[in-house]
């Protein structure tokens, strides 16, 4: 909403405050102020000016040279470029050493060998946006609709001294979506009465029954309609000051007729419309339930196919209009129009809503019916609609008005005591400091027997609890004025879930070991969606999209990650480490969905840099692996893996990750061809259930006593077939071991040259140990001796 | 012999002089105190001296010997002393050499500031509720009093996937969720989470971002409380000398409903580019709990009262760091990433 502090000063008296500091004032009372725009900003020297004389310039078809009146007796010579530049037209001169917007200033040139003392402006060239010029100028100069003193500052006369109060209301506020609903705020907040227009008119003896009929069909969704009748107008442009008035208020002018429309729709926020008497052609207006299938063009040139639940008004026949939405252009005013019929109307806000989104067209009228008119503004809007066009139009208005009234127009009644208010803020705001607040607002209050009982006006359809007027209150008494207390609750333990915490402590962990913690979004294309998922389901689609890219929700976190790998890759930051936690989102047995908490790692390029010392080591699998094993020993779980195959990775380098032999994760490296197409080097992946993870109940710490026992050290090498893997001679190590064997390592691997075609050594490192007593070289023997036998049973080869 | 043993001191003490390091030292050791050395040959020959000579001679050989070990062991200290220095010499490394690195990760901004938040109402007595991302339209706008058609859904234009169910537009269905669920209990709750929004993304626009909000509920809570409550988190957050303000504003699930705003941070007040030359900077939504959605709850509005605060961590972050492109939180770029390592302590 754009308040021009001009026009509100007819209104309320704003106590010639500064505008930023009357913005300030009604931000700090809750309405915001998202801006302070000053008019004139950038202009100076601007006069009016009288077009004398004006000829074409004998060496440019496009200009003209024009003789201007600047006053003083002066007349200076200026060239125009514009197509609709004319002897005999008032206009705006900028002068030598006159500012325009983007500090453009005006000086004495030739043009084409012709002197050009200043310019003659558009209404853009003065800083109004395009698409509020009226369009008859829009392609030119604009030419001032009444004759005026030549040399008369143009500031003043075009009412462009003035600042604009941009307002950000909420939907609450829809009081204030009218300038005489901002000088009741206006007026609470300044102490300060509200200037009502005076509606006063003269009446043709014909009454508007002799020309028109109404019926309304669907008092539900139209409970008051009011039609008045105006003749003999005379369809012309409205007046300057009244043009003025609407592009300040953002609204573009066009003719009076409309302008009265658009212009008691700002003053009062009733929205109105005209139809042409004659284009209706029945004498009748109906409002009716569309029927399904029938069509209408509205004032937009668009036609559009209506359905039964949407509302129109007719003309006993055919619809003439989208209620409370759009006009339609078989019934439109024209320059022709002789005879006009306003529209005043109460429709139900559900109904305009939904006939609104149905079409996809919101207008100045449905954003206010949507959100609730004033019931007891309906019948005032179209009187003093019907006093503007009999002034401004020269109109003759008859007798009367068609009037169908199911409207309730009472006052809410809203209690509440003085204490519940003060007990909700935690404040002692007095009585009478209340009572001065609600007096100040305009709600006629009564204060009996410890209780506030209050007649909210009809324009504030938001005041309709007790807790809405200790919003009142706070809000003018000052929200300064609010103590600060704590809450008085019993005292809380709070606290981290076990969940909760055992998720810091993974993420500290994974931070601790390298990884950059990153953040990807959930919504991705439908190619993204399922690949590396653990348990792929159906996808989960968006029903409106704003792009492909964006429209099915993820089942694993890996493509966007390696996505940021990627992006790090193209930028020349060559290695990489990311982990990130967050929902994968699963087709569940519930209508929702199974949202489940993953972690994904991915790494590339180089693990360890440390080159001047020799040390450089790139990711591998076994490097995500390590991380993944202390991430398990952290959280006292014990994990297996499992070779395995997954679309996208190494089919030798990918494992599953169980817990409790159930497979909650992945491990692999990333398939060649898939490195190639995301551009990327070796590159790992690790994928997780972290609910499973963490949900896991942990088990009770117990120390286990040091022994003062020494452990003895014994190492075995081993040939093997290349395809057994270390996990299963470690089985069999462990299985003859018994109770002795503490503890089993890998510590060395071969598969080079000096070996057998398809062979490998191994080497373990065995550790034996007693917890009651120094264990003897015999002992140790004799386990050793049964370890090597069952490993040789195996078919191990000692090397 | 008497002069033999003289000229074998004289000499012993001139080769000890002599010695530049502890191996010649040694051999001199060695040359003239061992079995075989010149000094107990002396000695040996000592049978053919007369008995009563004997002891005489025994004495002097025992002084000489101990003097020539005397002398050879303080020069053994200077020696041993100068061959350490030698070693320390040749073993000196160039400390200005860069160190191996240690692997450091780090948590993402956007946790650095969601955990800030959470430990500074965990310290308060608050818990931590979390629901889902993917809402029912019931949790995310029903129960919090905006029902079909409520104007102030245009608010957030929504992801829905069925006419029912939608990417939740903010975390408070966790509020409603949660009031449920405790079945009339006083509630002291942070939700912090991600939520969505039909937003073309931009430097200020993301249709993905994070929230945390909080509720409390209790007998007799009063818009003091909350006042009081956000003073705390605004001075912790931001700075002791903060202040803040309240503006009136309005969500359909507080009635009163307020914005607060803190004294700007950078300039203390007086304007600058991050306050826009006001001296405040917009940081939360907040308000008392609406009875509607206490009611809807199962919460009885005449006796339990409460109040919630909402805001954005990315918003925080940007203002905090002075961050200006919402998009960088979800690239993952690791050269912005690496920027919030270190602490502000
Ligand atoms: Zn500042």
């Amino acid at each position: 909403m754009l308040v021009s502090t001009k026009w509100l000063k007819e209104y309320v008296n704003t106590q010639e405050l500064p505008p930023a500091e009357l913005g300030e004032k009604i931000t700090r009372a809750g309405i915001e102020v998202d801006a302070v725009i000053d008019r004139s900003e950038g202009l100076a020297n601007l006069v009016v000016g009288y077009v004398t004389e004006c000829v074409k310039h004998p060496e440019a078809d496009k200009l003209s040279i024009c003789q201007v009146d600047v006053g003083g007796g002066e007349i200076d010579q200026i060239i125009c470029g514009a197509p609709n530049i004319a002897k005999g037209q008032s206009v705006i001169v900028a002068r030598p050493g006159a500012k325009l917007p983007g500090g453009m200033k005006i000086k004495k040139a030739k043009l084409r060998g012709e002197v050009s003392n200043g310019m003659i402006c558009s209404l853009q060239e003065l800083g109004i946006e395009s698409k509020l010029v009226p369009k008859s100028y829009a392609e030119g100069i604009y030419v001032l609709p009444e004759q005026a003193e030549p040399g008369t500052d143009v500031l003043s006369y075009l009412d462009l001294d003035d600042t604009v109060l941009e307002l950000g209301l909420t939907p609450n506020r829809a009081d204030a979506m009218s300038m005489l609903g901002v000088a009741y705020e206006v007026g609470a907040i300044l102490e300060e009465d509200v200037r009502l227009p005076e509606i006063d008119y003269p009446e043709a003896a014909e009454r508007a029954e002799s020309l028109l009929s109404l019926e309304v069909d669907a008092p539900e969704a139209n409970p008051l309609y009011v039609a008045k009748v105006v003749r003999n107008i005379q369809v012309k442009e409205s007046p300057l000051w009244l043009q003025q008035r609407l592009m300040a208020a953002g609204v573009r002018p066009h003719n009076n007729v409309v302008d009265v429309t658009n212009y008691v729709l700002m003053e009062y926020g009733q929205p109105l419309h005209a139809f042409d008497y004659d284009s209706l052609g029945s004498g009748n207006i109906t409002v009716r339930q569309a029927k399904e299938g029938e069509k209408i063009t509205t004032l937009d040139d668009t036609e559009r196919t209506l359905s039964a639940h949407q509302l129109v008004i007719t003309n006993g026949t055919d619809p003439v209009a989208l209620a409370g939405v759009m006009g339609g252009a078989n019934s439109e005013v024209s320059d022709e129009t002789t005879t006009v019929v306003i529209e005043s109307a109460y429709f139900a806000a559900d109904s305009v809503r939904r006939t609104s989104k149905d079409h996809n067209l919101r207008s100045d009228a449905s954003s206010r019916f949507e959100k609730g008119v004033d019931p007891n503004r309906v019948i005032p809007a179209a009187e003093r609609a019907a006093q503007l066009l009999a002034q401004l139009a020269g109109g003759e208005v008859l007798a009367g008005s068609l009037v169908s009234d199911h409207l309730d127009k009472q006052e809410r009644i809203v209690k509440v005591s003085p204490d519940f208010i003060n007990s909700r803020l935690g404040m002692k705001i007095r009585l009478e400091d209340m009572l001065d607040i609600l007096s100040r607002l305009k709600f006629k209050t009564e204060a009996a027997n410890n209780q506030l009982i209050i007649e909210v006006p009809t324009r504030r359809q938001d005041i309709q609890i007790e807790e809405d007027v200790v919003e009142e209150i706070a809000r003018l008494y000052g929200y300064d004025e609010i103590p600060a207390t704590l809450p008085r609750t019993d005292a809380t333990s709070g606290g981290l879930s076990p969940y909760q915490a055992k998720r810091r402590i993974a993420r500290h962990f994974l931070e601790g070991a390298g990884l950059l913690q990153a953040t990807t979004y959930s919504l991705t294309s439908e190619a993204a969606a399922t690949q590396f998922a653990l348990e792929p389901t159906e996808t989960t689609r968006l029903l409106m999209p704003m792009s492909e890219e964006r429209s099915i929700l993820r089942q694993s976190l890996l493509p966007h990650l390696l996505e940021s790998l990627s992006y790090n890759t193209a930028r020349r930051t060559d290695s990489a480490a990311l982990y990130e936690t967050g929902a994968v989102f699963l087709k569940g047995q519930d209508e929702l969905l199974d949202e489940q908490e993953h972690l994904a790692i991915v790494m590339t390029g180089l693990w360890i840099d440390h080159s001047w010392q020799g040390e450089k080591k790139a990711v591998d699998f076994f490097v995500a692996k390590g991380i993944v094993e202390g991430l398990a020993d952290k959280l006292g779980l014990e994990l297996s893996f499992e070779r395995g195959e997954m679309d996208g990775l190494h089919p030798g380098r990918t494992a599953f990750i169980l817990l409790d032999g159930k497979r909650i994760g992945v491990i692999g490296a990333l398939h060649p061809s898939e490195q190639k197409k995301r551009d990327l080097k070796e590159t790992i992946v690790v994928e997780l259930n972290l609910e499973t993870l963490l949900a896991r109940e942990t088990e009770a710490l117990v120390y286990t006593q040091v022994s003062r026992y020494p452990t003895i050290s014994r190492d075995v090498a081993l040939v093997l077939s290349k395809i057994v893997e270390a996990q299963t001679i470690e089985g069999v190590i462990r299985k003859a071991g018994g109770k002795l064997l503490k503890d089993v390592r890998v510590f060395d691997l071969y598969e080079g040259e000096r070996m057998e075609e398809g062979k490998k050594s191994l080497a373990f490192s065995l550790k034996y140990f007693d917890p009651e007593k120094t264990l003897t070289d015999e002992e140790v023997n004799a386990v050793h001796e049964k370890i090597i036998h069952a490993l040789t049973e195996s078919g191990a080869e000692l090397r | 012999m008497e002069a033999r043993l003289q000229e074998l001191k004289n000499e012993a003490l001139g080769k000890i002089q002599a010695a530049q390091t502890v191996k010649e030292l040694t051999d001199v050791r060695v040359a003239y105190l061992g079995k075989k050395g010149p000094i107990t040959d002396v000695l040996k020959g000592m049978g053919k001296l007369p008995a009563e000579e004997r002891p005489k001679m025994g004495a002097l050989a025992n002084e000489v010997r101990a003097e020539v070990t005397e002398s050879l062991d303080a020069h053994m200290v200077i020696l041993e002393e100068q061959a350490i220095n030698e070693k320390l010499q040749s073993e000196t490394i160039d400390i200005s050499l860069p160190g191996r690195p240690a692997k450091a990760g780090n948590p993402h901004p956007l946790t650095r500031v969601v955990e800030e938040i959470e430990d500074l109402f965990l310290s308060m007595g608050y818990e931590i509720a979390e629901g889902p991302e993917v809402e029912k339209d019931y949790y995310n706008f029903e129960a919090l009093n905006l029902p079909k058609g409520h104007p102030a859904r245009d608010m957030q234009d929504s992801f829905y996937i069925t006419e029912d169910i939608l990417l939740r537009t903010h975390t408070s269905p966790v509020q409603a969720r949660t009031m449920e669920a405790k079945g009339g209990e006083p509630i002291k709750i942070i939700c912090p989470g991600k939520v969505y929004r039909r937003d073309n993304d931009d430097a200020t626009h993301s249709h993905q971002f994070t929230q945390i909000e909080g509720l409390v509920v209790g007998e007799d809570i009063r818009m003091s409380d909350l006042k009081g409550t956000l003073s705390v988190f605004a001075k912790k957050m931001f700075g002791e000398e903060r202040e803040i303000r309240l503006r009136p504003s309005f969500f359909p699930f507080t009635e009163p409903s307020v914005e607060m705003d803190i004294s700007c941070f950078k300039c203390g007040g007086s304007g600058c580019n991050v306050c826009k030359k006001t001296g405040w900077i917009e940081i939360l939504g907040a308000g008392m709990v609406h009875p509607n959605v206490l009611e809807m709850a199962g919460y009885d509005s005449k006796r339990l009262t409460g109040f919630a605060f909402g805001m954005g961590p990315e918003r925080i972050a940007m203002l905090k760091y002075g961050i200006e492109d919402i998009r960088h939180f979800y690239t993952n770029d690791v050269r912005f990433l690496t920027q919030f390592q270190r602490t502000e302590l």
